[in-house]
């Protein structure tokens, strides 16, 4: 696989404040790379610098091998979706579609060739008369999408297309959009704060925070092995549980010691090969903590605490608890009998546990 | 119950009739100079120093509307306010067209294509609209003398241009600024240029500030008298002096209906700027507040 898009070293500041830190961000062909952060983590920043639209202070961006660090945005064979779908108020959904190849001179017919195939893809044929007031958000959405894909570039960008649209809506388009990506087998990088967007588009997820990136990988890495106390909390919904402990080395494994809301102490065991510090943080995934009788996992362990809130979400059904002083959710099947303020036994899966250094942060 | 319901309507009612009389006093008063402007120009001289001054005309005549277009004296010169209508005609249309488009072009800018410095200068150019008048009338002078425009049409289209260019720069400035910088990002993504973005994309959103700019312009420059009396020579005058000669240079009898008659043609042009683009004017000063 050849190399689509390659970040090197960028940095990126507005006056005396840095918004991207040595940004290192490499992508092959056919690639979906996901942006994803809190608001003002930098990723809309980056996003318009790979386009252009923003100039880099050092580093190099290298789009499909070639340097477009000082190269124009129209030059860089690139597309983008907007999020306010910028669409030229006073043209038609024609106009819109095809002023970028008007621009650059194509003939009538070539236009008009494309104009059809795209609009018959995104199934906006009836719609290529109107203007963009007489649209409703997800017409708009679909023909500033038109005016990305009649330009056949060599990466598209996505700056959080979806946000403007209703729950339902946003569900359909993310559907259309990772079709849309399977289709053309097209490079693609898309920017959004919205965690489940990340994990069910990208083939690629970039966690930033502050202007630096957090952790890259696939998003079952990232959601499996988060790399630090951030990446573990930002992904995943309800959040990771990070819960406080100490441990104490036995033989082959580590004895783990938790607190209790009551003040006991709940041991666990730790059976895989690690090191840990004395002081650690658990993070354990609310999937992760279950019901006792749901099939016994290997490595699994057994804590009996308070059910303090119970909440069905349908098909699952969310319970919570405290150890020691925080709130840990937990994921039951939605048949479950639990009360609030009954006592239950828990069932940890240690097996898929991260454990962090609580002074760094860090993945241990 | 139905009574006291009854005595509610009547009350509003009374309180209806009230509002409307007055309203009615208050237009009354706002057009019984013009009533009396007009009927005056339609009588004739005789009339006038005999009749009462808001009575209707028993004769009407056009004669002194005549008189005022082409035969009252200004000064030494009899050709009426014909020859002035036209120079303000031909200093007023270049000067409001010169000065939007350059309005809209640094309104653009400001607003779409921020550079280091652009609040500075577009709070300088704000500044300059509150230059009063006299303060430029030397300098302008010594300007004008130095590019050799001095009492030509051009040159009084030359300072209009300069002075209307802060008030238009605000309009379309705040105008644009209301567009979301998404747009300019796209159309360069597109391809578009900085002028084709311009003409494509912004001036055919900007109809409703184009009509407030004009009419504003029009009726700055129109109504100026000050400029129009310092930068001008006796062929080059606009009408706003032209109908202050006209009041100035009677010999004998004070010829009232030419007056009123001159007055009100010299008022024409803006009356009817207001009366056909009004609608778009109080749509434009609040169009940049709602998003599209």
């Amino acid at each position: 696989m050849s190399s689509i898009l390659n970040i090197k070293n960028v940095n990126k500041n507005f006056g005396k404040i840095s918004v991207l830190n040595d940004i290192d961000i490499n992508i092959d062909k056919g690639d979906f790379l996901v942006l994803v952060g809190p608001s003002g983590c930098g990723k809309s920043t980056l996003l318009n610098c790979i386009a252009g639209l923003e100039k880099i202070n050092s580093g190099d961006i290298f789009i499909d091998n070639k340097n477009m660090s000082d190269i124009a945005p129209k030059d860089r064979d690139i597309a983008m979706v907007f999020q306010s779908y910028a669409l030229y108020p006073t043209m038609t959904v024609e106009k819109n579609i095809t002023f970028g190849m008007k621009v650059r001179g194509l003939s009538d017919e070539i236009q008009q060739k494309k104009l059809i195939e795209v609009s018959r893809q995104l199934q906006i044929e009836n719609l290529l008369k109107r203007k963009p007031g007489q649209l409703s958000g997800g017409q708009r959405q679909r023909v500033a999408m038109g005016r990305a894909l009649v330009r056949n570039p060599k990466l598209f960008l996505f700056d959080e297309p979806l946000s403007n649209l209703d729950a339902k809506l946003r569900v359909e388009m993310r559907t259309e959009i990772k079709r849309l990506h399977y289709d053309l087998g097209a490079s693609m990088v898309y920017v959004t704060h919205d965690q489940i967007e990340a994990m069910t588009l990208a083939t690629k997820i970039v966690v930033m925070k502050n202007g630096f990136i957090q952790q890259i990988g696939t998003p079952e890495e990232i959601y499996n092995h988060p790399a630090n106390i951030f990446v573990a909390d930002f992904m995943g919904s309800p959040a990771m549980n990070l819960i406080h402990a100490q441990t104490k080395k036995e033989k082959d494994n580590y004895q783990i010691n938790i607190k209790l809301a009551n003040g006991e102490v709940a041991s666990l065991t730790e059976k895989r090969k690690l090191k840990l510090p004395k002081d650690i943080i658990i993070g354990i995934r609310p999937e992760n903590i279950t019901e006792m009788g749901s099939k016994n996992k290997q490595n699994a362990q057994v804590i009996t605490s308070n059910v303090d809130i119970v909440e069905p979400a349908g098909s699952d059904t969310y319970v919570v608890t405290k150890l020691g002083e925080t709130e840990v959710t937990a994921r039951f099947h939605s048949e479950t009998k639990v009360k609030i303020g009954s006592k239950i036994d828990f069932l940890l899966d240690l097996e898929k546990a991260s454990y962090f250094n609580p002074t760094s942060g860090k993945r241990i | 119950m139905i009574n006291s319901v009854s005595k509610n309507q009547l009350n509003k009612i009374i309180l209806r009739i009230f509002l409307y009389l007055i309203l009615s006093v208050f237009v009354i008063y706002y057009l019984l100079p013009l009533f009396v402007m007009i009927t005056t120009s339609l009588k004739s001289l005789e009339e006038i120093r005999t009749g009462s001054l808001i009575a209707l005309p028993r004769n009407i005549t056009f004669e002194a509307w005549g008189t005022a277009w082409s035969t009252a004296c200004t000064g030494i010169r009899c050709e009426g306010l014909k020859p002035f209508f036209w120079n303000s005609i031909f200093i007023a249309i270049p000067a409001v067209i010169i000065s939007t488009l350059i309005g809209a072009i640094n309104g653009y800018v400001i607003a779409q294509w921020r550079f280091k410095g652009a609040n500075i200068i577009f709070a300088l150019m704000l500044f300059g609209c509150f230059i009063p008048f006299q303060v430029i009338l030397l300098p302008m002078a010594r300007v004008l003398g130095l590019i050799d425009l001095a009492g030509s049409i051009s040159g009084l289209i030359f300072v209009h241009v300069i002075y209307g260019i802060g008030f238009t720069t605000l309009f379309f400035r705040n105008y644009y600024v209301s567009i979301p910088v998404e747009l300019v990002k796209a159309a360069k993504i597109d391809g578009a240029t900085f002028l084709r973005i311009f003409w494509s994309i912004f001036l055919p959103l900007s109809l409703p500030i184009t009509v407030v700019t004009v009419i504003w312009q029009f009726t700055q420059i129109w109504n100026d008298f000050l400029f129009g009396v310092s930068f001008s020579e006796a062929g080059t005058q606009p009408i706003t002096v032209a109908l202050n000669n006209i009041v100035n240079s009677t010999t004998g009898v004070k010829e009232y209906n030419v007056d009123m008659a001159a007055a009100i043609i010299a008022a024409m042009p803006t009356l009817l700027v207001y009366i056909f683009a009004g609608k778009y004017f109080i749509r434009g000063l609040t169009a940049g507040s709602v998003k599209g």
